[in-house]
């Protein structure tokens, strides 16, 4: 997700004011962080609309993307997921839940060291692909699991 | 408003792994309250940002669909026992979270 | 005649129904059997996961969730609870032996001078009592629940130890089994018939955990965020299966509750864990 951010990260190669200023201990670090929220994306409906705004239309299926997620989710307000990218140069991993309202679920930007991984739990309303979308080197990579959702009887 | 958010950080093998559990209602927008029948308008973490010793790490943006009281995990190459890590989030209120941690 | 005795009371266990005159024990080590048959791959200590032994993928999201679980900040203030001195500056650490820490396994208990089960809820009622402060209501999840929920985690890893000793703990025990065997309601289901006699099968889309092992891991955050005590969960059953539900904190949960957690001994308590 690169357009309309203005953040720490993007400009800490450059020589931005920004960054001289934080250098020169004249603001701290945390101050000027900011990251947008890029509300077009979030409200993206369907898949294709969604890998568009975020600027990864036409991403290539990868096997280098492993996610990790249940068959079938005990609860749909806590699935786990974890995403392992195992692509060189990992800047972004991207989570999408196909048929929520809107697909969307998560941006991870990542940076001095951060490796290709994240982990979290997300929402799903009904059996869907989880999706994920990697950015690396320029070019944008996508991978699926089909997650069933239940809804239990008893609970036991 | 909000409680503290819980930091662990621990190093594996070169890497710190860090896990974050946040204590937010990431209300969807979508629930009726049963009492009122009204939909309860949505309050969410849409972005979050990790930081090593200062440097942004991980920057996250998040909608509704991600779990009530979130979690997250991530893991810092070259990281070492004693580097500081950072972990704020601001909700679509504008409401913000922050706590540090130690890497073990 | 032997063998017609044998193959009767073997065709009684097939049912899962205990024999009237066993001791505890023996009821304890006949279900013990019962299960070991019925799940040969399954080792004592799996049977605190319940129903999840019976789905990897279900178990997998299980000990996913609680490497750092959602309720977390319930605990935190369960433990607040469990800190704040009374009014007169006692603690609950102060009723317990060893401060609160590994003993809730001894509970329930029979007292022989009150003449009646004690559970662990009872205790800090006591302990509340003692020290000027109002008692809890059983089905107060809130109050009840949380404090609990952070209590008796401090007992984590300790073996389930019931004792029952003397004719007036074993016919509490008695009635605690009978309740746990007797059909009720519209469905017309005992606790037995899901978690004994269909126990790894499914019904309405959950597998049915075994009763051994059940005592073991209460109050639970069931759906992730809702402390759930062993009691009241007893009462969501019993709707379940349309009866109307009896009282927490009354004798015939408390019954139930000794059988219940009888059968748990030497099982090792965890609390609190996460639920779908």
């Amino acid at each position: 997700m690169n357009s309309k951010r203005r953040t720490f990260l993007k400009t800490a190669g450059g020589a931005s004011s920004i960054a001289i200023a934080a250098a020169a201990g004249l603001i701290k670090p945390t101050e000027v962080l900011a990251v947008e929220w890029n509300k077009a994306a979030f409200e993206a409906k369907g898949v294709p609309d969604a890998l568009k705004a975020v600027g990864a239309a036409g991403a290539a299926d990868s096997k280098d993307i492993l996610i990790k997620a249940p068959d079938i989710a005990e609860n749909g307000a806590v699935v786990p997921i974890e995403v392992t990218s195992k692509i060189a140069g990992t800047s972004a991993i991207m989570l999408m839940v196909e048929k929520n309202p809107s697909p969307l679920t998560a941006n991870f930007d990542l940076a001095h060291g951060a490796e290709g991984y994240v982990s979290t739990r997300i929402k799903m309303g009904q059996t869907s692909n989880v999706r994920a979308v990697v950015k690396a080197g320029g070019r944008s990579y996508t991978a699926i699991k089909e997650v069933k959702v239940t809804i239990g009887g008893c609970g036991g | 408003m909000a409680e503290p958010m819980k930091i662990r950080a621990t190093m594996e093998g070169d890497a710190a792994n860090i896990k974050v559990l946040m204590n937010h209602v990431m209300e969807t927008g979508q629930r009726k309250d049963a009492k009122t029948g009204q939909v309860v308008p949505a309050h969410f973490i849409q972005t979050v940002i990790a930081q090593m010793n200062g440097k942004p790490v991980l920057e996250a943006q998040w909608s509704q669909a991600v779990s009530k009281n979130p979690f997250l995990g991530f893991k810092v190459k070259g990281a070492k026992a004693g580097d500081k890590v950072n972990v704020s989030w601001v909700d679509n209120h504008g409401d913000k979270n922050s706590a540090d941690a130690v890497v073990a | 005649m032997k063998k017609l005795l044998t193959a009767l009371l073997g065709t009684v266990l097939l049912f899962g129904a205990l024999a009237a005159n066993a001791t505890p024990e023996q009821d304890r080590k006949q279900l013990l059997d019962y299960y070991k048959n019925k799940f040969p791959n399954l080792k004592f200590n799996d049977y605190v996961n319940g129903a999840l032994n019976f789905n990897p993928d279900a178990l997998s999201q299980y000990f996913s969730i609680m490497e750092f679980p959602p309720y977390d900040s319930e605990l935190d203030k369960g433990k607040k609870m469990w800190e704040a001195p009374f009014k007169n500056g006692k603690k609950y650490a102060d009723c317990f032996p060893n401060g609160g820490k590994n003993m809730a396994g001894n509970y329930p208990y029979f007292d022989e001078s009150l003449g009646k089960v004690v559970t662990y809820e009872m205790a800090i009622n006591s302990c509340r009592k003692a020290n000027g402060e109002g008692e809890f209501a059983y089905n107060d999840m809130h109050n009840m629940g949380t404090l609990t929920a952070y209590a008796r985690s401090l007992s984590d890893g300790m073996k389930m130890n019931i004792r029952v000793e003397g004719p007036k703990a074993l016919a509490a025990y008695e009635k605690g089994k009978e309740f746990f065997y007797q059909r009720r309601g519209q469905l017309n289901f005992a606790c037995s018939t899901c978690h004994v006699q269909q126990v790894g099968n499914i019904l309405r889309t959950e597998y049915l955990s075994p009763a051994l092992g059940h005592a073991a891991h209460w109050p639970e955050f069931r759906g992730g965020d809702t402390v759930t005590t062993l009691q009241a969960r007893y009462s969501q059953c019993i709707k379940n299966v349309r009866a109307q539900p009896f009282k927490e904190g009354g004798q015939e949960y408390n019954d139930l509750e000794y059988f219940h957690s009888f059968i748990s001994n030497g099982l090792p308590m965890q609390t609190p864990v996460f639920r779908k």
